[in-house]
């Protein structure tokens, strides 16, 4: 097995025995993303030079015999929306094509004082809008297990690169699905956690009261892991929370607490529109923990089929008050052609917005103004108080609720970039989780009949991640691993 | 003032917050520090930063709204507020929409003849100020300092109550006196840090409704705010007069031309959008904090004015002069509380002639000038004839420039103890008189001002010493 395939926790294991170097695993990740790269095309930009100064420094660390953290000389790549003091920071956007932050991110701080090597940084839909990196201005990112499909998006630099062993694990962002859904496209484990339990200062914000960044990993021990480190109230984000401390066993490995697990199957996660591949996939999952004692129960979540609805409303909101400072006076572009202030933000935002980022601040523009508040913004409040409440009642008899991922596998590039219904549909099985804060992970499954994976989703209450963790890591043990790529 | 028509005025006076910090990050809140010295990724909106709420911003303006009477909303929200412009770099404001944190309170204002009116508070909430551009010959740019950013505000919203410029500009010194007496604002007018936006209409007096209004935004001065008030009143009475009908717009103040220019209607008006501020929380206050905040609220300048008038018989126009003014106030109250002896008007006198002068003088503030302790002396000492009303102001030259002495000390050092004994004073005065019997006979004549030269001839011949009153009543015994 080559260090690049291997996982974060037993990397580490392997770096403080000294039975390899974090020297030799950066240089390892290097080369591999020499090779790949051109056909993944999951990076914005690299830190190959910083990394390898990580590295150097958590091996001195180990040769002194000082203590270091697990995620020492771990290489680890950033989502392109989180901000890194003195490297350029662009949310794929051509408005951010220049910007280079004055200061780093929470999570950042945290990975810097554990010294984890940052490899670069990852491409994604432009300011995490979109489901398959096609909205980047740079480049369109692709899925290891086919470079003609989409690795899903928006955090799509960050499954991808995971996956083809361009980084041992990855920080993405997740809104409405941005982590879960390439996780499940690319096969590797994505978690978005409660809202609130990591720090989002430093997170370029789509939608603030939706936003979590989450890691994504090859496997449930390394996102507990990376999940462990980065989580924790900030005094810099005031809608951060207290969380338990996870002490995570790496050991874990006794599925008997499937026994007696009380997992809810809601109806409307299995609507017409999940494929059937996939549905067959889940079902099979479903089977073997019924087969190990699990008791599965269908449920109904009747304002499922809403959350979409109220999640483009508020994100959308948001988003169009969010990205309203791009306008081209303090930083990042601005339009050479004006001769008035209303000009220069005009030409800025037309030119330096894709279509996608612009039609939703357009939507929420529109859902924001006088009159129409009450009609759009009050009412998407309203059914998120409703879905939120369906969830607290349905974890008063559940452990967990298990469902798809996303409704369909990888499709084609450039198949669904002009079909936004289409493209807005694979955060269908998502996007009630960010309504209403709870955490939720996506795990690989199996692979379809096109060699491309089918992951399914897994849903406790607000900051119950480590009870989430370990049904994820016994559905883990029963599925086994699935087939890396080939590259 | 038409007497066909009222004018109906409401304000809006934002007051900016001296707190240590700034409302949102922990850069300083100073007035008049290098450009763009004080500012961070927060406070200038950089991509991924969030705001926190500085506790002592919500303190200071539930301070206000106890001292106006407000109720407090214990649960209160911050919104954004959303507009283009380049000193505003988040491009929202961080305001409070529709849960201010105070809400319907009210002021008495003291109007002529002692008389009050209550001036109904609507709203007192808490928002960021934005940044301030800069236009200089040299550059052909407009550069922006961003150390105004995020500077804390307090926004005073007033019913439409106020119906004449005198009570306008009363409720305006209100304001003022009660920022600075809460100490919770610099309150300076030229360091912008009050601003208003003035809200006028007219009606006829007979009529119940209220007028069509206009809003004149960001006027910086006071007088500026009355002159406005004062002009608009009449432009929408010569409107009103000759048939027409006010439109509601948004109108400016131009300083220079004394005018108000229209610069927005009603159909144009600006959709600020608001929405909740996702990025923070609800603004908790518990009952505890409530009543901690009360218990530091002293006693607030109207009242003390009144007291002033009622209690001592001060002049309304001094004691709201001494009342409004929190050194002033201190220095009168302690004054007097260390001699209840000493003739208030007399103190009054001093703060708002000698010392006040001073004040004006110097950098230095009321109680750095002189100490109570110190102005009790010399006034209780001239009320007694120790020494005279000059000597006083002497003996208080000195100690502004030099207190290390004790007045008793500089009394001695300068020789202006005065001559009080009433027989050593008869015999100067019948010296003099002696050598000035043509004075004695042109004052006998009816010249009134011969008199005055005799008081002059023996407060020269005691060297400026004696004292007068003494002196004058022993002249007219003798002559």
């Amino acid at each position: 097995m080559n260090l690049y395939e291997m996982s974060a926790t037993k990397l580490s294991k392997m770096i403080k025995s000294k039975e390899i170097s974090a020297l030799e695993l950066t240089n390892s990740i290097f080369s591999r993303i020499n090779s790949v790269e051109p056909k993944i095309q999951s990076y914005v930009t690299l830190c190959e030079e910083d990394a390898i100064k990580t590295a150097k420094l958590v091996d001195e660390k180990i040769s002194k015999g000082e203590k270091t953290s697990p995620l020492a000389g771990i290489p680890i790549g950033i989502k392109d929306n989180i901000c890194t003091k003195n490297i350029l920071t662009t949310c794929s956007s051509k408005m951010l094509h220049n910007f280079i932050p004055p200061y780093d991110a929470t999570v950042i701080k945290k990975l810097k004082n554990a010294n984890a090597v940052i490899t670069g940084k990852l491409n994604m839909d432009e300011f995490a809008m979109g489901s398959s990196t096609e909205t980047s201005y740079f480049k369109t990112t692709t899925n290891p297990y086919n470079t003609n499909c989409v690795p899903g998006g928006s955090s799509g630099g960050s499954a991808a690169s995971v996956a083809a062993g361009e980084a041992i694990m990855s920080l993405g962002s997740d809104t409405g699905g941005s982590i879960r859904q390439p996780a499940s496209y690319c096969g590797v484990v994505g978690l978005k956690p409660t809202y609130g339990s990591i720090s989002r200062y430093g997170l370029i914000a789509f939608a603030s009261s939706l936003d979590q960044i989450g890691p994504i990993t090859k496997s449930v021990d390394d996102s507990a892991l990376l999940y462990s480190i980065i989580s924790g109230q900030d005094p810099l984000d005031a809608t951060s929370r207290k969380v338990n401390h996870i002490d995570w066993d790496y050991n874990f490995s006794d599925i008997s607490m499937i026994k007696g697990l009380k997992i809810a199957v809601p109806e409307e996660y299995f609507s017409d529109q999940i494929d059937d591949d996939i549905k067959e996939a889940v079902f099979n999952v479903i089977k073997m923990l019924e087969k190990n004692g699990a008791k599965i129960s269908k449920i109904s979540l009747p304002s499922t089929p809403h959350a979409l609805s109220a999640y483009y409303i508020i994100s959308s909101a948001e988003a169009s008050s969010n990205l309203a400072r791009y306008d081209g006076v303090h930083y990042g572009y601005r339009s050479e052609n004006y001769s008035t202030l209303t000009e220069m933000y005009e030409n800025t935002r037309t030119e330096g917005f894709g279509n996608e980022v612009k039609a939703r601040i357009m939507l929420g523009t529109y859902i924001l103004s006088s009159g129409y508040y009450d009609t759009y913004y009050k009412r998407a409040k309203l059914l998120q108080s409703k879905i939120i409440s369906e969830f607290q009642e349905t974890f008063k008899e559940y452990d967990v609720i298990l469902t798809p991922t996303v409704p369909t596998p990888p499709f084609p590039i450039g198949a669904e970039i002009n079909d936004a219904t289409k493209m807005h549909s694979n955060d269908m099985n998502t996007v009630a989780s960010n309504i209403s804060g709870i955490p939720a992970i996506s795990l690989p499954c199996c692979l379809n009949k096109d060699a491309l994976p089918i992951g399914f989703q897994l849903m406790c209450n607000h900051f119950e991640e480590e009870k989430l963790f370990k049904i994820a890591k016994c559905c883990e043990l029963l599925i086994g691993n699935i087939k890396l790529p080939n590259i | 003032m038409s007497n066909k028509y009222d004018l109906v005025v409401g304000l809006e006076i934002h007051a900016e917050l001296s707190t240590n910090s700034k409302i949102y990050c922990s850069c300083k809140n100073e007035f008049g520090l290098e450009v763009n010295s004080v500012c961070c990724p927060v406070c200038t909106g950089m991509p991924g930063t969030l705001p926190t709420l500085n506790k002592k911003v919500v303190e200071y303006a539930i301070k206000m709204g106890l001292a106006t009477n407000c109720k407090i909303n214990q649960i209160s929200k911050q919104d954004r507020k959303n507009y283009f412009y380049p000193d505003l770099p988040k491009a929202y404001q961080i305001s409070q929409s529709d849960i201010p944190l105070c809400e319907n309170g009210y002021l008495d204002i003291l109007l002529e003849n002692s008389k009050t009116k209550r001036i109904g508070i609507t709203r007192i909430h808490i928002e960021e100020d934005a940044g301030k551009l800069l236009k200089t010959d040299k550059f052909d740019v407009t550069l922006i300092d961003f150390n105004r950013c995020g500077v804390p505000l307090i926004e005073i919203v007033s019913e439409p109550d106020i119906r004449s410029i005198e009570e306008a500009k009363a409720y305006l010194e209100t304001i003022k006196s009660y920022l600075t007496y809460l100490n919770i604002s610099d309150a300076k007018m030229q360091e912008g840090s009050i601003r208003c936006d003035v809200n006028v209409s007219v009606k006829p007096k007979s009529e119940k409704n209220l007028g069509t209004r206009c809003e004149m935004k960001n006027v910086n001065t006071f007088s500026g705010a009355l002159k406005a008030i004062e002009y608009e009143y009449q432009r929408q009475i010569d409107i009103l007069e000759s048939g027409g009908t006010i439109k509601q717009e948004t109108r400016k103040w131009d300083e220079k031309s004394s005018k108000t220019i229209a610069i927005r209607s009603k159909e144009n008006a600006q959709d600020y959008r608001y929405f909740p501020e996702p990025d923070l929380r609800n603004i908790s206050v518990d009952d505890k904090t409530i009543q901690k905040i009360f218990s530091e609220i002293p006693e607030m300048p109207n009242h003390k004015a009144i007291r002033y008038i009622n209690n001592f018989k001060l002049p309304q126009a001094d004691a709201k002069l001494i009342a409004n003014h929190i050194q002033r106030a201190t220095l009168f109250e302690k004054t007097y509380e260390l001699n209840k002896n000493l003739d208030v008007k007399m103190i009054a006198n001093w703060i708002l002639t000698t010392i006040s002068e001073q004040v004006n003088k110097t950098s230095k503030n009321y109680l750095e000038v002189i100490t109570p302790e110190n102005l009790s002396k010399i006034i209780s000492y001239i009320q007694n004839g120790h020494i005279s009303t000059s000597s006083g102001k002497k003996i208080f030259k000195q100690i502004v420039s030099d207190n290390s002495k004790s007045i008793d000390q500089l009394i001695k050092d300068l020789g202006l103890e005065q001559i009080s004994n009433a027989d050593e004073l008869e015999n100067i005065v019948i010296k003099v008189l002696k050598e000035n019997e043509k004075s004695i006979n042109d004052y006998k004549n009816g010249k009134t001002n011969a008199f005055g030269y005799l008081v002059g001839q023996c407060m020269k011949a005691t060297k400026g010493k004696g004292n007068p009153s003494i002196i004058k009543d022993t002249i007219k015994k003798h002559i």
